[in-house]
């Protein structure tokens, strides 16, 4: 701690922090829907909801609830107190964040309230994280959520429209991913650690004319490849320092462009790349396109997934990049692009 | 002056880079196969209009009179469009069918019904009220439009004796 007080320099290249005291990440907790529950992660979440609307009357309610569930599990597998928590950060797909507020109501945790589109959950780690770095809180969780019906309704159509959708089109995740951010200052928490967050890299909006909202993954490759290439140039590494570079939502067709994008820069990821998209569906079987997208989808698959094999050790390092598509159905209306944003966050096995 | 210069420049680049990423991005991304998509939607689509003739045949057939019958024909059209909807059945039509389940009537009333169900949440007025024809409001409006438009070049020929 001693280093923090007298304010170390963590600053890392041009958009990167290299923390002098590594924040841990001590638990973590995600709740899915039941499409989510039948696919290839199925094992991987602490709870699978078979009722879409989680017992309530709207969809919005819905995904209040899906947030609150995945606290109450988060209290119950960390043995933590709300109170324990001196801050929150946390968002949503829906406008003015509405999922969170009736999501976190009854906690009366401090809230930080984000909107990072589908990268929210690299936004809230890399806030939850400088925060335990810095000293201002021992304990903080970082959570992000989103839900297909509610995502469908503010984006799209409503559920019941007929229409077909795009191969490039993705799934949105119902589902919600929540993580203890923390210092482990007792030997309880010590035992707890299910990885270490050593550094992050903070995006920028990047916009290649994208305009076509139906086609995300397109939208936000060039962000996930400018987050990317930076961090391995604020580092000083080579794309092998990471056993796996796992980007949020960018499904098939981000992912072939992500690769491509790097290439031409002389970056290959080929063989250590991976998707939260492509992981949590079986594109084939459950008629999801490109793959699976929403805040929900890199935060599920990071607190079950990643994490455990961070914890075991079978990676020891990864890079944790969530992508965005920033648009609101107005300003695609209004025709405007589709800028792209992501956040990338370097998780390592606590013993490296 | 300068300063102008290289902003003018910048924006040329950024457009250069926007359409070279566009064009790119076409190239790897798989498109639906439109023949398949062609032929499910005139088989669906056939099949929805042959039900309706079907249906008509049969209301004439017990003696209702040919315009009767042709109203009661879309009526039943239109609510089982709206009771398959309320049944998660017509989006998976429409699925698979694309246009062959969007272009008859009942395509229209899949439309209404679907949004009817999504915003009652939203309350009678603001939600129900306001937000039904969400979809099909602009085939309401462009469909009367055009309509009129129409019917004022008919008027006009008349006047003028063109037919």
């Amino acid at each position: 701690m001693s280093e923090i007080i007298k304010g170390v320099r963590q600053m890392k290249g041009a958009q990167s922090i290299e923390f002098a005291a590594p924040p841990y990440i001590l638990e973590s907790a995600c709740v899915c829907g039941s499409k989510e529950g039948e696919g290839p992660l199925k094992d991987t979440f602490d709870y699978i909801e078979e009722d879409s609307l989680f017992g309530c009357d709207t969809w919005e309610e819905a995904e209040s609830a899906l947030q609150e569930k995945t606290i109450d599990v988060l209290l119950e597998k960390s043995g933590y107190k709300k109170t324990d928590f001196r801050y929150i950060f946390a968002g949503d797909l829906m406008g003015q964040l509405i999922a969170t507020t009736f999501g976190i109501l009854k906690f009366e945790i401090p809230l930080f309230g984000l909107y990072g589109a589908c990268s929210t959950m690299g936004e809230a780690i890399s806030l939850a994280s400088m925060t335990v770095a810095g000293g201002y809180a021992n304990n903080v969780i970082a959570m992000a959520s989103s839900h297909y019906a509610s995502a469908e309704k503010t984006f799209r159509f409503p559920l019941e429209y007929s229409t077909q959708r795009p191969y490039s089109a993705t799934w949105t995740v119902t589902g919600c991913g929540a993580v203890v951010i923390g210092n482990a200052t007792n030997k309880s928490e010590k035992n707890m650690i299910k990885g270490k967050i050593t550094g992050i890299t903070t995006g920028k909006i990047v916009d290649y004319g994208c305009k076509d909202s139906q086609n995300m993954g397109a939208c936000m490759a060039p962000a996930a490849a400018d987050v990317i290439e930076q961090n391995l140039i604020d580092f000083g590494y080579e794309p092998g320092e990471y056993d796996k570079i796992i980007t949020g939502d960018l499904g098939y067709v981000g992912q072939t462009i992500l690769i491509d994008l790097l290439q031409r820069k002389g970056i290959e990821i080929t063989d250590n790349h991976m998707d939260c998209g492509i992981e949590i569906f079986d594109s084939e079987k459950q008629d999801t396109h490109a793959g699976g997208s929403g805040c929900g989808c890199s935060a599920t698959v990071l607190c079950g997934h990643i994490l455990n094999n961070i914890k075991k050790g079978i990676w020891k390092k990864v890079l944790f990049v969530p992508t965005g598509a920033l648009l609101s159905p107005t300003s695609f209306n209004e025709g405007q692009n589709v800028p792209g944003i992501a956040h990338a966050v370097m998780i390592e096995h606590p013993n490296k | 002056m300068e300063n102008i210069m290289q902003e003018s420049k910048k924006e040329e680049a950024k457009k250069e880079r926007a359409k070279e990423y566009n064009d790119y991005v076409k190239q790897v991304t798989k498109t639906t196969s439109l023949s398949k998509n062609m032929l499910w939607a005139f088989i669906v689509g056939g099949l929805i209009c042959t039900l309706g003739q079907g249906i008509g045949d049969v209301i004439k057939h017990y003696g209702v009179e040919e315009k009767a019958a042709d109203s009661m024909t879309l009526l039943i059209l239109i609510a089982l469009s709206a009771l398959l909807t309320g049944l998660n059945i017509y989006p998976k039509i429409g699925n698979f069918a694309g246009a062959g389940a969007l272009v008859p009537i009942t395509g229209f009333a899949n439309s209404v019904a679907a949004s009817a169900i999504e915003f009652k949440a939203e309350g009678f007025v603001m939600g129900l009220g306001c937000k039904i024809f969400t979809i099909a409001g602009p085939v309401i409006l462009y469909g009367i439009f055009s309509s009129w438009i129409l019917g004022v070049i008919y008027w006009a020929g008349q006047m003028f004796g063109w037919w």
